[in-house]
């Protein structure tokens, strides 16, 4: 089972660190046809614009919808959450998007660098809370019928599911914690097809 | 609540806004138009200065932080993190810097330093630092003191890469050193490098940099972003080299692009066509020692 990264721009080398140190297949993807034979792809943190131009750029869009039609599951952590959310708030003007998943995603909403913050994070799939690491980080402002809320930090949803989808806030990747990497290979890309 | 196990300005938040920043482009500007230009192109940050180092190698004279009001409206035309520069040792304009809310300060051998003996202690700081570097004793030096990210340094301002290809590769070359001697030799290489033993251990241990290192100073085409990649950076800083050049919204994305595809020729062919006029460069032999910003740091 191969897992891609998105590796146009970011924080791709932690994930497929995280994915090998689980035993996966990971590999970086940094053109459209390297999507093809992928049962699950991250897109990670970094710059939302920056990587949103280079998916326009290089015809993503439409490879990684027609991919998640036919079953890869699809994670996106902080940059990677707005990429994925139908709508994004406090964007930049023609901030796009692929509109996947129903959320709302609010752009640095916890605040600029000086803002940004650690703290225990409560999943009720986890016996213990998991260490969040939030850079300039988003929240998910409000949520489709069918989207389970994973976690919430002061009252605003960090962690999101809908089906086949995963959005978290913060950065798993950065923390050497494999659950929720393990949680995305196990629950997320290991669920049956609807 | 939760809320009292949060944390600001740890290094794993420190040093992890810099891992978001891999891979990409960072851009001098100096107006609020130069900002918006940068963050269409792709830049995944944006420098905020009153001139860009060509300018400031032009003018002569004392280079000092930006006006705040300049800070300010870059600040206010992106959405993408901006940083700014204070002068090494000056640790009150980095103060003011971390109050007008800047993303990364950079302690810069561009602007003239205000201190010959000591760089800030960026410990003391909420926000994170980027700091130049030539070799790996000037690079864990910077980390010792709190540098969050380092840059090795170029000759700024030249349009000329020679000096980051010469400081990529010393760096390279040592930390390849480092990780080949034996457990009791680290104590001599830490004196000779005149570094921390733990940070000298740590670099043999892991055979890397423990923060995030771009490139900087001289890079000017696709071509210079996607060799300094390939030379095992983890991304970009471009100065002069955009807004000095006959159309910069074109080579700005071209440098984008040809940072992703570093190690892809077609790409970086494609993208370094019809660029228009690069800006003019200067040979490193031809500026006087004293005028060469990188010899500043200690």
């Amino acid at each position: 089972m191969k897992i891609g990264v998105l590796a146009l721009q970011g924080a791709f080398r932690e994930h497929v660190y995280s994915l090998e140190a689980l035993d996966a297949h990971a590999v970086p993807v940094r053109l459209p046809d390297q999507l093809d034979d992928l049962a699950g792809l991250i897109i990670p943190g970094g710059e939302s614009t920056a990587i949103a131009k280079l998916m326009d750029s290089y015809g993503f869009h439409a490879p990684i919808l027609r991919r998640h039609e036919e079953g890869m599951a699809i994670w996106g952590t902080c940059a990677g959450a707005i990429l994925v959310a139908r709508t994004v708030v406090d964007g930049v003007a023609d901030q796009s998007t692929l509109g996947l998943m129903d959320i709302e995603v609010r752009r640095n909403a916890f605040g600029r660098q000086v803002d940004s913050f650690e703290v225990d994070v409560s999943f009720d799939d986890f016996d213990r809370p998991f260490r969040g690491i939030f850079i300039r980080a988003p929240w998910i402002e409000s949520v489709g019928p069918g989207v389970e809320v994973l976690a919430e930090h002061e009252g605003k949803v960090v962690a999101a599911r809908e089906g086949r989808l995963l959005a978290t806030a913060f950065h798993p990747e950065l923390t050497g914690d494999p659950r929720i990497h393990r949680y995305f290979m196990e629950r997320v890309v290991g669920a049956s097809p609807a | 609540m939760s809320d009292v196990q949060r944390e600001t300005g740890t290094l794993r938040v420190k040093t992890g806004l810099a891992e978001m920043l891999k891979g990409g482009v960072i851009m001098d500007v100096v107006t609020p138009e130069q900002a918006r230009i940068a963050e269409d192109a792709g830049a995944v940050a944006v420098m905020a200065l009153e001139r860009v180092p060509a300018d400031i190698r032009a003018a002569g004279g004392v280079a000092r932080m930006a006006d705040p009001t300049i800070v300010e409206a870059i600040i206010s035309a992106v959405t993408i993190p901006v940083m700014a520069k204070c002068r090494i040792g000056h640790f009150v304009e980095a103060q003011v810097l971390q109050s007008l809310g800047v993303d990364y300060i950079d302690e810069s051998e561009v602007l003239t330093p205000a201190d010959e003996e000591h760089h800030v202690n960026k410990w003391d700081f909420t926000v994170p630092f980027v700091c130049g570097c030539r070799n790996l004793g000037e690079a864990l030096r910077r980390i010792a003191e709190g540098a969050a990210m380092v840059r090795t340094k170029g000759e700024p301002g030249t349009g000329n890469v020679v000096e980051a290809v010469r400081h990529m590769r010393t760096l390279t070359d040592e930390i390849a050193w480092i990780k080949g001697l034996r457990p009791e030799q680290l104590f001599t290489a830490a004196k000779e490098l005149q570094a921390p033993y733990e940070l000298v251990k740590w670099v043999a241990e892991n055979g890397r940099l423990p923060v995030v290192n771009f490139s900087a100073g001289g890079i000017a085409t696709p071509a210079d972003a996607a060799l300094m990649m390939q030379l095992g950076c983890d991304g970009v800083f471009v100065g002069s080299g955009i807004f000095k050049s006959g159309d910069p919204a074109k080579r700005a994305k071209a440098i984008v692009e040809a940072t992703t595809h570093f190690e892809d020729p077609d790409i970086i062919a494609r993208v370094s066509r019809d660029l228009g006029e690069p800006m003019v460069g200067i040979n490193i032999s031809e500026i006087p020692e004293a005028e060469r910003m990188q010899e500043r740091g200690w």
